[in-house]
């Protein structure tokens, strides 16, 4: 009964989506709705033909099939991700790469989201996907809640992806920051993420243990405040149905502070809380120690999370947002600093007891190496807010090296340490491949990271002495292309920065294959069961 | 509060909770993280104090600084507005030939011109004035000018631009398009062609540029002159040198004759003052070219 009315629903979406690409206004649209209309179709095939199966299912076992689904998802999106962003690094530095054929598809413009979204949404969003479903099952000692309704998060948000994706490359965007997808795409998502917390939400409540382990507090958090930020943000009206345009509600500098209360939250409850829910446990499973103090997860998270949704609007310093909003924004970045570092303290100092771990064990360097550029770019971070600082810094690509190695750093290096700790577990491996693989990414990436950073504080603070400069009469000593011109170098380190840290990723995905179809298998998978 | 094997004697206690074998120890907050952490609110209270901060009903809390962002770049502006009143009023009062012999006038507007060059002229004729060969965006380096290279000729072109809507008194001319308003035929612009690339001493189909010199003499001279060395009066550029706006090659030249070309340059005499204005064409003038 229930796959009838599926099939009607998916056949439902089918037609609409091919009524929507009849009536298309832009070719984004009409291919955004053709994509649509094939997902259905594709969908409808697959539960018609497993209509007369036995669905019936071993409810006693953790639901890993979409784990491992969102596992594979991680390293193809990020290897996806990487190569764009390292691609638009040279188009930066060799404008001809450019191409005349390629104008209006390929060129920065188009393809800067696509990188963004790319490591931010599908690799950090895969990744996040899948360790939370990961983790909410072992800590909770519950198969997940609701069914199939994982899987249905899952294939939504890699829709999602798709959607994106090609309708940056097609122009349709609504110009915000991280938040470019048009109209549709965020309808969809806001489903699919109310999905996701059902999903997440109903396990933690069918929990066998006592109390809710702290990583999927910082999940939690993660879940209902990007679902927050989404939807205030993307607050706007279509022009018509039939097509991509829409116009946003706010304007003006209200529509800049909503954005960038969006885009600094979803630095901080997306790249920050989601990961710190990975951290909590992938490390302490790791390193096999006790997490460091309780009192500190408790008291950093509040903080973390009650400080965090106010530092905004140090992203408009010394624009037409008022004088106090800039304040309270710097203020409360500052005082963000310590929450921040909680969860570092809490990483690094699970280890004690276990540091000679460092020597023989790549997963927990990596690990390790990530908590640090952590706290490495939450200093940074409260240092950047700083008015003073601010004025230099803004709009230079010290700003950009700053992102870089918060996300290259912490958020890229702490799914890598997961990843390898995840595959071996999820198709019952005894071991990885090659630690030895392991080891070469962990140098490639941590090399690579540090030609990004290293390059883009020599040409951010470069940049910005160079704006700033006057003569004895008041006069800018500089032109714009200038200082262009004189970041050259630079630019191009930062793009083998890149092609290192893509070529790290790159080994991961041959040790991770190679672990899942060469290595001896394992005995029989673990059964929920809450700790003794 | 369990003891597990994993504690060494001394070892501070777990918190007794157990997930997936993650412990938790009840290590108490790290001292300098505490007050570390009591610092920076310490800082931010006193800082919202100092600064505008708080939002009210109508307005926010000023700060005991007074410090306003706004006020702070009028200051500014001020100060060196104040600074450089006296020698602006000079450069404005003073003829545009004296400028040049005179050391104050002439290391002002060498540094004040650049920054407005650097500013508002460098998108088109590049950050060092050598322009866009092809594009159509002239090189200000060398002698060749379209309307003329004094510097009374040049403060002219900077203040009302050229073949742009909003200035009366922008310069102005516009050169036929030959092929598509069906003046000439493809073969007789080819011909043309042909005539100007030997005008400018470049390789060329004999017969042809015979055949065009009669066109070139009924069509072009008017403005080009007879022996095409151009007219600054009408911005008609000089033919027989070897420096070209757009090209000097014969596909190039072709879509110049056929297509026309209508080069416009903004008019800066409302959005720059009188002494920017002098300023930067000072600058231009004395980058090489100036007569």
């Amino acid at each position: 009964m229930w796959d009838y009315l599926k099939l009607v629903i998916l056949g439902v979406i089918a037609v609409l989506a091919a009524i929507a690409a009849n009536y298309a206004r832009d070719v984004a649209y009409l291919v955004n709705a053709l994509t649509v209309m094939a997902a259905a179709a594709i969908t409808f095939v697959v539960v018609l033909r497993g209509m007369d199966e036995d669905k019936s299912i071993d409810t006693s076992e953790y639901m890993d099939g979409v784990v491992r689904a969102g596992v594979i998802a991680t390293a193809f999106w990020g290897v996806v991700g990487f190569a764009a962003g390292t691609f638009i690094a040279f188009q930066l530095a060799f404008p001809a790469l450019n191409f005349e054929w390629a104008q209006g598809y390929a060129n920065f413009g188009r393809l800067r989201p696509l990188h963004t979204s790319a490591v931010i949404f599908a690799f950090g969003g895969n990744a996040l996907l899948a360790s939370s479903f990961y983790v909410v099952q072992r800590t909770s000692a519950a198969r997940l809640w609701g069914g199939n309704l994982a899987w249905f998060v899952f294939w939504g948000f890699q829709l999602v992806i798709v959607l994106a994706a090609t309708g940056y490359l097609l122009g349709a965007t609504q110009g915000k920051e991280y938040a470019e997808p048009e109209w549709y795409v965020d309808w969809w998502l806001t489903i699919v993420w109310v999905a996701y917390l059902a999903v997440f939400l109903g396990t933690i409540i069918k929990r066998k243990e006592p109390h809710i382990y702290v990583a999927n507090w910082f999940y939690l958090s993660f879940i209902v405040t990007v679902a927050m930020l989404h939807l205030v943000n993307n607050l706007s009206i279509p022009v018509s149905i039939f097509g991509s345009k829409s116009v946003q509600v706010f304007a003006g500098v209200q529509d800049a502070m909503t954005q960038w209360w969006y885009g600094h939250n979803a630095v901080g409850f997306f790249l920050t809380a989601g990961f710190l829910g990975m951290m909590y446990y992938f490390v302490p499973k790791q390193a096999e120690r006790p997490v460091y103090s309780y009192k500190l997860s408790i008291i950093h998270f509040w903080a973390l999370i009650f400080l965090y949704i106010w530092a905004g609007p140090h992203h408009l310093h010394y624009t037409a947002l008022p004088d106090w909003a800039s304040t309270l924004g710097m203020v409360f970045s500052i005082m963000l600093w310590m929450p921040s570092w909680g969860g570092m303290i809490n990483g690094l100092m699970t280890l004690s007891g276990a540091w000679d771990k460092l020597r023989t064990d790549p997963v927990i360097r990596m690990m390790v190496i990530s908590v640090g550029f952590y706290g490495m770019s939450t200093f940074e971070g409260p240092m950047m807010s700083i008015k003073a600082v601010n004025s230099l810094s803004h709009y230079t690509d010290w700003t950009i090296g700053h992102v870089h190695s918060g996300a290259l750093g912490w958020n890229g290096m702490i799914t890598f340490g997961a990843l390898y700790f995840l595959v071996p577990k999820l198709w019952n491996k005894e071991r990885l491949y090659s630690l030895s693989m392991v080891s070469w990414h962990f140098w490639l990436a941590t090399i690579g990271i540090v030609l990004y950073a290293s390059a883009m504080w020599v040409t951010g603070i470069m940049e910005g002495l160079m704006w700033r400069e006057v003569d004895a009469q008041g006069f800018l000593v500089n032109s714009f292309a200038d200082t262009v011109a004189a970041k050259f170098p630079m630019y191009v380190v930062r793009g083998l920065g890149g092609v290192l840290f893509l070529a790290g990723a790159v080994i991961m995905c041959i040790n991770l294959w190679k672990t899942v179809t060469s290595v001896e298998g394992k005995s029989p998978a673990a059964v929920p069961a809450p700790a003794e | 509060m369990s003891q597990t094997d994993k504690n060494k004697p001394g070892e501070v206690e777990t918190t007794g909770h157990s997930w997936d074998g993650i412990e938790e120890y009840n290590n108490p907050l790290p001292r300098w993280w505490l007050y570390s952490f009591y610092a920076c609110i310490l800082y931010a209270i006193v800082y919202t104090i100092a600064y505008p901060a708080w939002p009210l009903l109508k307005e926010a809390t000023p700060g005991v600084l007074g410090f306003s962002t706004r006020a702070n770049v009028a200051a500014e502006i001020e100060k060196f507005d104040s600074m450089n009143a006296p020698v602006e009023s000079k450069l404005v009062a003073a003829d545009l030939t004296a400028i040049a012999a005179d050391p104050e006038l002439s290391n002002y507007t060498n540094n004040a011109g650049s920054a407005v060059f650097q500013t508002w002229c460098a998108q088109c004729h590049g950050s060092g004035a050598s322009g866009f060969a092809s594009l159509g965006y002239p090189n200000l380096l060398d002698d060749d000018w379209l309307w003329g290279g004094t510097i009374e000729d040049i403060h002219l072109t900077i203040s009302h631009g050229i073949r742009n809507e909003e200035d009366a008194d922008a310069r102005y001319s516009e050169m036929p398009a030959f092929g598509r308003d069906e003046i000439l035929s493809d073969e007789e612009i080819g011909q043309t062609v042909q005539y100007v690339m030997k005008l400018s001493g470049q390789d060329h189909d004999m017969a042809a540029a015979t055949a065009g010199e009669t066109l070139f003499l009924d069509n072009c001279s008017s403005c080009h002159m007879e022996d095409g060395t151009g007219d600054i009066y009408q911005g008609a550029p000089n033919l027989t040198d070897a420096v070209w706006l757009y090209g000097g090659d014969a596909e190039t030249l072709t879509e110049t004759i056929a297509q026309s070309r209508y080069g416009v340059m903004p008019s800066w005499k409302g959005r720059l003052s009188e002494a920017d204005i002098r300023a930067v064409a000072a600058y231009v003038h004395q980058l090489g070219g100036g007569e």
